[in-house]
């Protein structure tokens, strides 16, 4: 392959497609390997990658065991057959520093004082190789690592920023790193602590400010992947039983699917806040059947602008309570319920321009979540 | 009712009184760190779905030897230690050179954990009624962190599956389980342990597993009349008692779970 003529079609799309803050397509499947305490398998675009946990176990030889406190050992390698010219296996320098500087993205989040003198291996082998396999196995080692159920204060994740033709873009492809100006992996808590960071090319101020701003944004979507890959495992191997899910009696409500939703009534062209607890997607919807999604941050507030006599429904996926509040400043609190019937939950919040905080049938709303919320 | 399942890192509460195993508190507010099944009836606990065992002070195990040395059955407990057993902890005197003839490399033996320092050090003894080799019987594995539902709320899935099968069944904290009765016995109450295992973040386990003998029983009546397995391996010997006992000891210990 050779440098293509130009990296942005007329529309601004890159090469394979996507905008320039768009990461590829990634897909994960947990707990592949029956002989590993914990692993995963991830694709991300063409990256092909496999994560294996084992341990704690004891760590051979002896000498390398800290009585304190357990080591992590990371392994990343490259498979022979992941690009087109064959590689010679075994470590090389750009591998050994690779596992390097991923082991130590993960010492923030593990616990590894619970398992003195023991060892915690990790193995990340990519089996295809489309750039960004750093990052991809990064992704797939913290899915690896809690399925082995070792205690992290939380999951990490990695994403790559990069520099095409004086431009930046998220999650460079290929081509693009080939061929490109710069290359930044960036591997993140939750938090937004960097914990991996590394740099191929030249940013200037400006644009390695901006490039972080980028490469926050992708991480928080990989971290919201991850997450779900995790919940979705348990929720297979239930569908495994079929026989036996008929016992379990009790239409109890689930708690990961259940929508829960709120009408929110405007008056006039007026501005609704809503105001989440944790990050999760709001589908705000209003009455011209527009629906708005919108994802949140942690203790993010999200601002939907309505128009005339509107009503919002305010879809969270989780049970929580949520805060609606008008431009007004007024703030009504409803604590959402569950219904048992049909799993669906509204609370009909009617808001009116300069009147009192809480309005009758809200409350009554909120008397029948604590009914039901204690069963 | 499906239990809710945490991720690492992920926010349960802001009631920092009652955090529990499995959690840490960060800036006043509690989040998960394992990967689990939350349980915040009482204590905000986190019960991971897998995880190796970690050895504590005075947990039953079955552990397996690996090394005899002059003074010294080193066993392996399905964990990152291994545990130490030294000969003035077997019930009687012991001569280093009868040390393999009672207990070989290979052998399983139901063991209570006597000490555990900081440095992980295991120390092991089997001063205790009912502690023996297993030389009959059969050994299922399943995941230390599943032990409390197998044993059920106060013994409930426990003594069920007793009933249910008419097996011997001890569980090991580190998710080792003896079982002995008849081989189709046997058969049976494996496959209910696997459900148990697989199942774990489902309530109602108890019940389920009823119905799946209940199933089971009606096929069984009809197939399996004619396969009156004369038994060999039902050693009948009345100190068979005591493996129910101390799994109950254990269910005192533990079993945050279950409703």
């Amino acid at each position: 392959m050779s440098k293509p003529e130009k990296f942005f079609d007329e529309n601004g799309l890159r090469l394979d497609g996507r905008r320039v803050d768009e990461i590829r397509p990634m897909k994960i499947e947990v707990g592949v390997l029956s002989r590993a305490d914990g692993s995963c398998y991830l694709e991300w675009g063409n990256n092909k990658v496999l994560a294996g946990v084992f341990g704690p176990r004891e760590l051979h030889p002896r000498r390398m065991q800290r009585p304190d406190t357990a080591i992590v050992r990371y392994r990343y390698n490259m498979a022979a057959f992941s690009v087109e010219d064959r590689i010679r296996p075994g470590p090389n320098r750009r591998s050994t520093e690779i596992s390097k500087v991923s082991r130590e993205a993960f010492e923030p989040v593990v616990l590894t004082h619970l398992y003195p003198s023991a060892v915690i291996d990790v193995f990340a082998e990519v089996l295809q190789a489309d750039a960004g396999t750093r990052t991809a196995a990064i992704n797939a080692a913290a899915i690896a690592l809690a399925d082995a159920g070792i205690p992290m204060k939380g999951l990490v994740s990695a994403c790559a920023v990069g520099k095409v033709d004086g431009k930046l873009v998220l999650d460079l492809g290929k081509d693009e790193d080939n061929y490109g100006d710069a290359d930044l992996p960036v591997a993140m808590t939750q938090d937004g602590d960097v914990t991996l960071i590394q740099m191929d090319g030249n940013f200037t101020q400006d644009e390695f400010k901006e490039a972080m701003e980028l490469v926050k944004v992708g991480c928080k979507q990989i971290l919201e992947i991850q997450r779900e890959a995790l919940k979705g495992k348990f929720s297979q191997s239930e569908t495994e039983e079929i026989e036996n899910e008929a016992v379990i009696e009790a239409p109890a409500p689930e708690v990961e699917k259940a929508e829960n939703e709120k009408v929110v009534e405007t008056e006039d062209d007026e501005m609704v806040e809503v105001e989440t607890e944790d990050d999760e997607t709001v589908e705000v919807e209003t009455e011209d059947d527009e629906t708005v999604e919108v994802e949140t941050e942690d203790d993010e507030t999200v601002e939907v602008e309505t128009e005339d006599d509107e009503t919002v429904e305010v879809e969270t996926e989780d049970d929580e309570t949520v805060e609606v509040e008008t431009y007004d400043e007024e703030v009504v609190e409803t604590e959402i319920i569950e219904t048992e019937e049909d799993n669906e939950n509204v609370g009909n919040v009617v808001m009116e321009d300069d009147e009192n905080d809480k309005e009758p049938d809200e409350n009554i709303d909120e008397d029948i979540g604590k009914g039901e919320t204690n069963e | 009712m499906n239990k809710k399942i945490v991720i690492p890192g992920q926010f349960i509460s802001n009631n920092v009184k009652n955090a529990g195993s499995g959690t840490y508190i960060d800036d006043g507010k509690v989040y998960s760190l394992l990967y689990g099944i939350l349980n915040d009836k009482k204590r905000i606990n986190v019960l991971p779905f897998s995880g190796k065992y970690i050895p504590s002070r005075n947990d039953l195990v079955i552990g397996t030897v690996i090394v005899v040395t002059p003074s010294n059955w080193i066993f392996e407990l399905g964990s990152a230690y291994d545990g130490l057993l030294h000969v003035s902890e077997f019930p009687r005197r012991v001569d280093s050179a009868q040390m393999r003839g009672i207990m070989n490399v290979g052998d399983s033996v139901i063991i209570r954990i006597k000490d555990v320092n900081t440095a992980m050090k295991v120390e092991l003894t089997m001063r205790e009624r009912g502690l023996r080799a297993i030389n009959y019987g059969r050994i299922i594995t399943i995941m230390p962190t599943k032990v409390p539902r197998l044993i059920g709320h106060s013994g409930s899935m426990i003594t069920m599956l007793q009933k249910e099968t008419n097996c011997e069944i001890f569980v090991g904290q580190n998710g080792r389980v003896w079982i002995n009765g008849k081989d189709n016995d046997m058969d049976r109450l494996g496959k209910a342990i696997d459900i148990i295992s697989r199942n774990s973040n489902v309530s109602g386990l108890t019940e389920m597993v009823f119905k799946f003998f209940r199933n089971e029983n009606d096929v069984d009546t009809v197939v399996s009349t004619s396969a009156e397995d004369a038994d060999d391996t039902q050693a009948n010997d009345t100190e068979e008692k005591v493996p129910e006992d101390t799994s109950r000891k254990i269910d005192m210990l533990l079993d945050p779970e279950d409703e």
